[in-house]
């Protein structure tokens, strides 16, 4: 969750400085969360659908950091080879689904790898996991979704980040049920709920969850109450957040509130953590200088094809 | 013995099942019922474990097909009703028709439509989507005529590694027959002539290459020789054997089921017209389905899609420039 801090914190001064197009989307206050999920999860067995705020789980599931410089900065090397930008990149043949804007779309995708995997035969000790936020799960496909993978039964953990504002929109114009997890019992699977800005709590209550469908117990819903410490984009500066929620126990920063953890239960010394701050820093500035140093794109060479299949007919 | 159309859907289906262990079945009602037009009867007891009931959950349902899809399955998705995949219309043209284009990882699922309308289904039920799904990038979308089209085409679909929209036309599942499902095979982006004629040329596809034949049928005692072109797959779209054709008769009607405004006889036209201008004698005419929903009362209805008295009054007209 450091290195995902100090890496966005590095593309919100390239979007300022104009050398990223498009939008940044940031995970600021969310990290714990995100990155106890990706640390939960086993790469090379378990998928994984991160959504807009989750470098942080992106980084802990072994996503490299050249992936995201490479997408923000239009490589034609990256992932996406500049057919696509910012948080829409993926890798799925690695179980990483790339994200589409539409809200509660990977839900059912997940559902879906997980689904194959019954058919193949290969389930057993797998799970798969998405993120949402609190305005996701007014769409229909977050409902259909959810519903889907509890009638399969699938080992599909569900992370509902409640930051408390959907862009601009509060919770009050969302949802009216006291916790979003109350919802898990109408699905007849199972919810838990957590402080989001807690890493401790945040890690023993997913990582909790995630054994729980390793396990064979269906699909797992955790709510993580948070609040975003930032714009929906850094295009936008947040100033509709009421100020006595951003200074509330929910706007304090779940970094901070971190470190002081790993001192007070000596899991880590400050300064061992202020040299992981050096090294990170200095892993963020290579990727961003390595992606900068290569190519864009040419639309000349671009193959303007949609489809793998190729027809002989002369039109498509 | 005869096969019907939707006889030859399930045995496509049977088919694949049997052959490729990556295929499954996934739509409302589809297993141990059989599905609403019996289309997948008796697959579900046949192949256990390959074919299952989905709750009502469109959107839902394609977002497995394309997870499933990435790891390496062939799903066929069956919507109860064409007009129901609107629900699904976002998993279908952002998620599954991006997917190649944007991680180079391709999505062979293939979503089959029961499309058009039949006397008394009314506005929900008789849609046809084909020229909404091929304005998409990264579609393959496949309408079949014949009942033999109906089984190759379903079996060289799922063969396709992206995704392919199938229209099949609810008219012709029990109406169509044919002797033998293992009828002239062409290969998905061939158009077929269906009926040779020298004065003017209809393009049709999916249950309106009946109708265009029916016309012809009446033509010919006026002294006409109409020619019947059948696209088979809209997207891609064969504008080789169209043109070719508008070169012989110099004449061209794009006929289809669909609303009027755009679609796919706007796009024969207009491609005829950028394509083959030289080529024509008169003003290219299009007939398609009223500017409305698809009314309920057999005698609306009747008169909301083309007919072949339609076809001949705008045959008619077209010849008599």
């Amino acid at each position: 969750m450091l290195k995902s801090r100090i890496l966005e914190n590095k593309l919100s001064s390239l979007y300022k400085a104009g050398k990223i197009v498009g939008g940044v989307y940031l995970g600021r206050g969310q990290e714990a969360v995100s990155a106890s999920l990706g640390t939960a999860l086993i790469q090379g067995t378990d998928f994984f659908a991160p959504l807009i705020r989750d470098q942080a789980g992106r980084t802990a599931f072994g996503e490299p950091l050249i992936d995201c410089t490479r997408t923000y900065l239009g490589s034609a090397a990256g992932p996406m080879r500049g057919r696509d930008g910012n948080i829409h990149r993926g890798r799925p043949e690695m179980g990483m689904p790339a994200m589409i804007s539409h809200l509660g779309a990977q839900v059912s995708v997940v559902a879906g790898m997980l689904f194959a995997k019954r058919l193949q035969g290969t389930l057993a000790g797998r799970v798969g996991a998405t993120c949402v936020g609190d305005g996701a799960t007014s769409t229909g496909a977050f409902h259909e979704g959810v519903n889907l993978a509890a009638i399969e039964n699938l080992p599909l953990v569900i992370v509902v980040a409640n930051n408390q504002f959907a862009y601009s929109t509060p919770n009050h114009r969302q949802f009216v049920c006291a916790d979003l997890s109350e919802r898990a019992a109408g699905y007849g699977i199972q919810g838990h709920s957590v402080d989001g800005t807690d890493l401790l709590e945040s890690a023993r209550v997913i990582r909790q969850a995630v054994e729980l469908a390793r396990s064979g117990a269906g699909p797992q819903m955790v709510v993580a109450q948070l609040l975003r410490l930032s714009g929906h984009g850094e295009h936008d500066d947040g100033s509709y957040v009421p100020l006595p929620v951003r200074n509330g126990h929910y706007g304090r920063d779940c970094v901070e509130v971190a470190m002081r953890q790993l001192v007070d239960h000596q899991i880590a010394t400050v300064d061992e953590i202020l040299a992981w701050q050096d090294q990170y820093a200095e892993e963020v500035q290579r990727a961003v200088a390595q992606a900068q140093q290569e190519p864009v794109p040419d639309p000349y060479r671009e193959v303007w094809s949609a489809t793998r299949t190729q027809f002989d007919t002369q039109s498509i | 013995m005869s096969v019907t159309y939707v006889d030859a859907i399930r045995e496509a289906q049977e088919t694949l099942l049997r052959e490729d262990p990556r295929v499954f079945l996934y739509g409302q009602d589809i297993a141990n019922f059989g599905g609403a037009f019996k289309a997948t009867k008796g697959l579900a007891e046949a192949f256990p474990n390959r074919v299952f009931d989905a709750p009502i959950s469109e959107d839902a349902m394609i977002g497995l097909a394309v997870g499933a899809a990435i790891e390496g399955m062939r799903p066929i998705i069956e919507m109860q009703f064409a007009d129901f995949s609107s629900i699904a219309f976002n998993q279908i043209v952002n998620q599954a028709a991006t997917h190649f284009y944007r991680t180079g990882m391709p999505i062979p699922l293939t979503v089959r439509l029961p499309s058009g309308g039949t006397p008394g289904s009314g506005p929900f039920h008789s849609q046809s989507m084909e020229g909404i799904y091929a304005q998409y990038p990264g579609l393959i979308v496949l309408t079949p005529a014949t009942v033999s089209d109906a089984y190759h085409m379903l079996i060289d679909g799922v063969a396709l590694d992206d995704p392919v929209i199938f229209c099949e036309h609810k008219f012709l599942y029990r109406w169509l027959k044919a002797k033998t499902i293992h009828g002239d095979r062409l290969p998905i982006g061939q158009a077929r002539i269906i009926r040779h004629g020298k004065h003017a040329t209809v393009v049709a596809y999916s249950a309106m290459v009946h109708e265009a034949v029916r016309a012809a049928d009446r033509l010919v005692q006026d002294g006409w020789e109409i020619e019947v072109v059948d696209l088979r797959s809209v997207k891609p779209l064969d504008m080789d054997t169209v043109l070719a054709s508008v070169a012989r008769t110099g004449r061209l009607l794009a006929l289809g089921e669909a609303f009027p405004w755009g679609g796919v006889t706007a796009e024969v036209v207009s491609r005829v017209c950028a394509e083959g201008f030289h080529l024509l004698d008169a003003p290219p005419q299009r007939l398609n389905a009223r500017d409305t929903p698809v009314p309920y009362h057999p005698k609306l209805w009747a008169a909301h899609r083309p007919t072949p008295e339609s076809i001949c009054e705008a045959l008619r007209h077209l010849l008599s420039f």
